[in-house]
């Protein structure tokens, strides 16, 4: 029951955050609304007590993306007065996307089973060794493991392409 | 239920828990509030303990410039802190026009608050700590995000291009200096194999700082250039950017700037005695908890000390310096550190396994040791080619033109006849 | 394990309150005596002239990604770390080669020149 009611506060939390994050009239407050909502998904790994996925979470994605966001929010424009107007002419078209998207999940999920399933009894430690033991596993997930450090590899190739790209040509 | 003596701490939750289940509330309230009290016990506590760190800095740091330091108010001057708190207390919020009023108050509390709840996670003792959570490590990193974001919101929230300008160098910096400190934790890691705090301190037959000293020194500088201070602190630097992301902050708001600052200091030197000097551990400590307490305070103010040492004795780096030292050395070092004491480790595990525990203990240390040697030296060979010093012109050697009085080319005289 | 996580949201709860509650009673005894002058915004005791802006500088952006790439990689090593005691040599080397990856492509920014501060 009190769980209940936490699970309603904090996804209120972060469904009003999200809310904000798109109709904020200045960038930057959207940024940080954006902030929060992220800080209410960590919460929300928490609570299904999956903690790695809870700090992994709050580092990844407010220690790094968020703070990413927010440079490319600062330096790209002059923020201090950032009044322009939130909505363009087509929002409805994108209202009524999100609204079929809304639904069509919706339907989805409404007929798997796994909410009738509690979550799995075994303790965070246990799952997360095994993880490990996975990763670099041949039969288990290794060749994927190796490839995401290859596409870690072009991210940072080409971010660094393209930045370095911009200071050589532009000085 | 525990003795008084040999463990206070455990004693004193025992004894509040057992009053408040006799006084008929379920065990789970009892638990909460159990927690809440000893959450803020520590939180409190933390923030009353800076006001002896604020002493001990002055002091010490007076004492390493050959001066006295404070000594008038109260004995040693121990109530200088407390004067200057009650004065920070009275001061007036000038609060600048055109600030955004949450984020511009919000970012002082997130500050503080990052610094704070690192200590949710540090084992005191063998019973006494906030909590073992299993994700112990990474927590201590995902906080320092949460202070980066406050940083963030001071400078943007101030309404002043150079607090921007000041905390966006402060980003990068913070931003920069998480890379090793994130690699360099993943030794201690593996070589507990658990990420919680207390079975990491539990594991320490042999400190860490002998079988992982690359990392122990690694974590230890990136850890001091997370914290801004000296050698790292452009982010305060009151002579070239205008005091940074805090200009606009006044009274009790910067004071809670300068508080996490030092709190943080204090909180490094906790988590490198946790993380590689063993923690509580020492002779005794598995029954007598107290003195774990003991030993980990011990080892806590000697490492504190050799980060005073660090801030009164070396000059400010330049930012460019800063990231050179960051990615040319710090983090190549610390992936060479994981890799060789991964390969090495596994490599002669195979063969030590024979061995009784306490000569595999020392026999492995000893083996790390070496391996770590290797890639420092190796490391430090590759690195020179590559943190290659700018020639720069001794200027006083080469021959200059001298000043000297030369006689002036005469001009031609007037004729006597004229008029002046 | 849902007790650790209720501990760490009081703690956190308190240690965003008690900062608060400490500035709120600052502000109570404070004077306040706002003024024009003192809530002009700092800059070296001039006026601001123009409009606040900042200089766009690519290079706080990679510094940003550079770190976000390795921050990711460290999570994926973390899991493998924490099971490092019961792999077998095999599986360290395969991870091993993942950092090595990873290092070609530190090497290539430092080489790029991208993470110098310009």
């Amino acid at each position: 029951m009190i769980l209940q009611l936490f699970f309603i506060v904090i996804a209120a939390v972060t469904l009003i955050s999200a809310i904000f994050v798109v109709t904020a009239k200045r960038l930057m407050h959207a940024a940080l609304w954006l902030v929060l909502a992220l800080f209410g998904v960590a919460v929300l790994f928490a609570f299904l007590e999956a903690s790695f996925y809870a700090v992994v979470q709050v580092l990844v994605y407010i220690g790094a993306i968020a703070i990413l966001i927010i440079f490319a929010v600062m330096l790209t424009r002059r923020m201090m007065d950032e009044k322009g107007a939130q909505l363009n002419k087509g929002w409805w078209v994108a209202a009524v996307a999100a609204a079929a998207l809304f639904a069509g999940l919706l339907a989805a999920l409404g007929a798997w089973a796994g909410f009738q399933e509690g979550p799995g009894a075994a303790p965070d430690t246990a799952v997360l060794t095994q993880f490990g033991i996975d990763l670099v596993d041949p039969s288990k997930v290794a060749i994927p493991f190796e490839v995401a450090s290859i596409l870690l590899l072009a991210a940072l190739v080409g971010a660094i392409y393209i930045a370095a790209d911009k200071k050589g040509g532009k000085g | 239920m525990p003795n008084f003596w040999s463990d206070p701490f455990g004693f004193i939750i025992q004894g509040f828990n057992n009053l408040l289940l006799s006084w008929g509330w379920p065990a789970s309230t009892v638990q909460v509030v159990g927690d809440a009290l000893g959450a803020f016990v520590l939180v409190a506590g933390s923030l009353f303990f800076c006001l002896l760190l604020i002493w001990a800095e002055r002091k010490i740091g007076g004492r390493v410039q050959d001066r006295l330091g404070p000594n008038r108010v109260g004995p040693f001057g121990l109530f200088q802190a407390v004067a200057d708190m009650l004065k920070i207390f009275t001061k007036e919020f000038v609060t600048p026009t055109g600030v955004d009023k949450v984020v511009y108050n919000l970012a002082p509390i997130l500050s503080v608050a990052a610094v704070i709840m690192l200590w949710a996670v540090i084992p005191f003792t063998i019973t006494f700590y906030g909590n073992d959570l299993n994700v112990g490590v990474l927590y201590l990193v995902a906080v320092g995000g949460l202070a980066e974001m406050g940083i963030v919101m001071a400078g943007w929230g101030s309404n002043n291009k150079f607090a921007l300008l000041g905390a966006f160098r402060a980003v990068a910096q913070l931003v920069s200096y998480e890379v090793p400190m994130v690699i360099s934790l993943l030794l201690p890691v593996m070589l507990s194999g658990s990420m919680k705090l207390n079975e990491i301190v539990r594991s320490q037959d042999v400190w860490f700082i002998l079988s992982a000293p690359i990392a122990a020194i690694i974590f230890f500088i990136s850890s001091i250039a997370e914290n801004g201070r000296a050698p790292f602190d452009l982010m305060e630097a009151e002579s070239e950017i205008v005091a940074g992301f805090n200009i606009e902050y006044s009274g009790l708001k910067f004071g809670f700037f300068f508080v996490g600052d030092f709190l943080h200091a204090f909180t490094i030197a906790l988590l490198f005695s946790v993380l590689f000097l063993g923690g509580w551990r020492g002779p005794g400590a598995d029954q007598i908890p107290l003195l774990g307490f003991v030993y980990l305070m011990l080892k806590t103010t000697i490492m504190y000390f050799v980060g005073l040492l660090v801030r009164f004795s070396l000059p400010r780096f330049r930012i460019d310096q800063m990231m050179n030292i960051n990615w040319k050395m710090l983090t190549p070092l610390a992936l060479g550190a994981v890799i060789a004491t991964a390969l090495i480790d596994k490599g002669v595990s195979r063969f030590l396994v024979t061995l009784t525990p306490v000569l595999y203990a020392i026999v492995r240390t000893a083996i790390l040791l070496l391996a770590n040697a290797l890639v420092l030296w190796t490391g430090m060979d590759l690195m020179g080619n590559v943190l290659e010093r700018r020639e720069r012109r001794v200027v006083a050697i080469e021959p200059r033109p001298v000043a000297r009085p030369e006689p002036l080319p005469v001009e031609p005289e007037q004729s006597e006849g004229e008029v002046p | 394990m849902l007790s650790d996580w209720l501990y760490i949201g009081i703690f956190m709860l308190l240690s965003l309150f008690l900062p608060a509650a400490a500035i709120v009673i600052a502000g109570i005894l404070g004077p306040k005596k706002p003024s024009p002058i003192k809530n002009s915004t700092y800059e070296c005791g001039i006026e601001t002239v123009g409009e606040t802006w900042v200089q766009f500088k690519a290079q706080y952006y990679v510094y940003a990604l550079v770190f976000l790439v390795f921050d990711v990689e460290t999570i994926f090593l973390y899991p493998w770390a924490l099971a490092y005691n019961q792999l077998t040599f095999y599986m360290v080397a395969e991870a091993v080669l993942f950092i090595l990856i990873l290092l070609t492509g530190l090497i290539y920014a430092i080489r790029k020149g991208a993470l110098e501060w310009q």
